[in-house]
């Protein structure tokens, strides 16, 4: 059985008309943290849930291990957590207790369920806060309890849609630590709008766009797939040779531009000679997700 | 512990125990509406009406958990999003909902419990008479339940939810004639009354605890359109709910 996620040509047009994917095909290997990108309407939640048994695709055919997500879905049920967009903590219950009553659905014993709701509290630093209702909690513990719910489950398929979104950096850091835990044994799928998020902990990324994909691999495949893959910045004023790609200058009077490594050499060295301050660095995700998305902020309404 | 009951267990447990546990306030909401109606009736009637009254209240208490079965799944579904953690999980659809209903009777057991010792003081009937309103009341609430689980399919949002279960509960069991006998009321509104599925469950239980007079084939007739209903119901539910979304 071969161990990844394989999408063939799947598509999903809602009811309205609305087409929110348009026959995307890919694969991708089950370990690790794959984390798909896209903005807003760009069908990474109509992914999501296709993959993770919650909403029929229109057409195609996805599989996670060798396991059909229509055919076969009671089978992967038994082995993947779902944390969906905008699924919440319910406030009249405690960390332990909401915990344990999902390890219940999942079929555990009750004593079981509650020691290993109780230790998942304790693995996200929750162990104070266990028995406090829900209510009474921040948004970055109510987002760990969550994470726990999907820790104390053992699955080992896990998808969580926008896992950070409404989190301070302290806690998106805290959450990022916890999620990379996760997956040293246990694969996780997950969508996020924080670029510098998918950047630091995902070993694959996707980049989804108007129900298209439009890139897919790990972060030095995505520099590969760019014609430019270093970022340099300069003083504005300074005359240099020609160049190819856009000059940006920001606000600050530096000027920035995407060029290859060999360009890049020789820039520096005409930069140093003329004892010019400036950087150079690999592009980041935010430069591949812009040339690849581009910048106009269009309406959203696609189907996410 | 096998799998399916640590399933059921676990709806209890969202929607009963760990509620009534926390927020001890909440057991009193199931007691005032069931008991606060059999209290009015008690009054106005001078005492005679208590034994109808009684049932009245089982019979609104067994409605109730239907449309408290409908704003519940509509609330964990549309408002945390339960449902779709536990669709992703091994619990199946008719796990799910039957545990769900489970919790709603173990909601309204403070209240039912009551109205069975009031029923155990002050409505004189044998076992067997007992044991087939216990069958009765178990229908009522099958069709309650079926009603919730329909209406919980359309309703998208708690605000509507909420609407939904206060005008049916209000239209069934409130100004159905469950607290006191059809004849009390003039005859166009009797008709109407026919319109509620309470009003079969409601001659049913009175005829068989002796409080009215019925004859065995109008009381195998309300039976069946109480059976009827259930089963009406729990189609529609069942036809409009999608545990895996299209």
């Amino acid at each position: 059985m071969v161990n990844e996620i394989v999408c063939e040509d799947v598509a999903k047009v809602y009811d309205n008309g609305k087409e929110a994917l348009s026959a995307i095909s890919f694969s991708t290997p089950t370990r690790g943290i794959f984390a798909l990108i896209g903005r807003n309407g760009a069908g990474k939640t109509t992914l999501t849930r296709i993959l993770s048994t919650l909403l029929e695709p229109s057409s195609g055919r996805a599989t996670i291990n060798g396991l059909d997500v229509m055919a076969d879905a009671g089978e992967l049920r038994d082995r993947m957590a779902v944390v969906p967009q905008e699924g919440r903590v319910i406030p009249w219950m405690s960390p332990v207790q909401m915990i344990t009553s999902y390890l219940l659905w999942r079929g555990a014993g009750y004593r079981e369920a509650r020691r290993r709701a109780r230790d998942a509290v304790a693995t996200v630093g929750l162990q104070e806060h266990a028995d406090r209702l829900n209510r009474t909690l921040s948004g970055g513990m109510k987002r760990k309890s969550l994470v726990a719910m999907v820790i104390a489950s053992e699955a080992d398929l896990i998808f969580l849609d926008e896992p950070s979104t409404g989190l301070d950096p302290i806690s998106r850091k805290g959450l990022w630590d916890l999620l990379t835990g996760i997956s040293r044994d246990r694969f996780l799928f997950m969508t996020t709008h924080y670029l510098e998020e998918a950047e630091a902990i995902a070993d694959r990324i996707g980049i989804l766009d108007n129900g298209r994909l439009l890139a897919l691999g790990a972060m030095d495949e995505l520099r590969a797939s760019m014609g430019e893959q270093y970022v340099l910045r300069f003083p504005a004023g300074i005359d240099l040779p020609a160049l190819d790609g856009d000059i940006v200058v920001g606000r600050d009077g530096m000027a920035q531009v995407m060029t290859t490594e060999e360009v890049a050499r020789s820039l520096s060295s005409t930069l140093i000679a003329r004892g010019a301050r400036f950087s150079m660095n690999p592009v980041t995700l935010e430069d591949i997700f812009y040339r690849k998305v581009g910048t106009d902020i269009g309406n959203g309404e696609g189907g996410d | 512990m096998s799998r399916l009951s640590s399933q059921i267990l676990a709806s209890i447990l969202v929607n009963a125990i760990y509620e009534m546990k926390n927020y001890p306030v909440i057991l009193i909401n199931t007691l005032i509406s069931p008991l606060s109606f059999l209290v009015l009736i008690f009054f106005v009637s001078r005492g005679e009406l208590l034994g109808v009254a009684i049932l009245g209240g089982m019979i609104m208490t067994m409605f109730q958990s239907g449309m408290f079965l409908q704003a519940d799944l509509s609330h964990l579904k549309n408002d945390f999003r339960l449902q779709e953690m536990v669709v992703a999980s091994p619990t199946g659809p008719g796990t799910y909902v039957a545990g769900m209903a489970m919790s709603e009777l173990i909601y309204s057991s403070p209240a039912l419990l009551i109205l069975v010792v009031l029923f155990g003081l002050f409505v004189p009937i044998t076992f067997f008479g007992a044991l087939a309103i216990t069958v009765v009341l178990l229908l009522m609430f099958l069709t309650s339940v079926s009603l919730g689980f329909a209406l919980a399919t359309i309703s998208s949002d708690i605000v509507q939810s909420f609407g939904f279960s206060r005008l049916i509960t209000t239209l069934f069991s409130t100004l159905a004639p469950v607290y006191y006998p059809l004849e009390l009321i003039p005859q166009p509104f009797q008709l109407l009354a026919y319109l509620s599925p309470t009003t079969y469950t409601a001659r049913l239980v009175q005829a068989l605890a002796g409080f009215v007079e019925v004859p065995v084939e109008t009381m195998l007739l309300d039976a069946g359109v109480v059976l009827a209903l259930s089963a009406v119901f729990l189609y529609i539910g069942i036809r409009k709910a999608r545990w895996r979304e299209r």
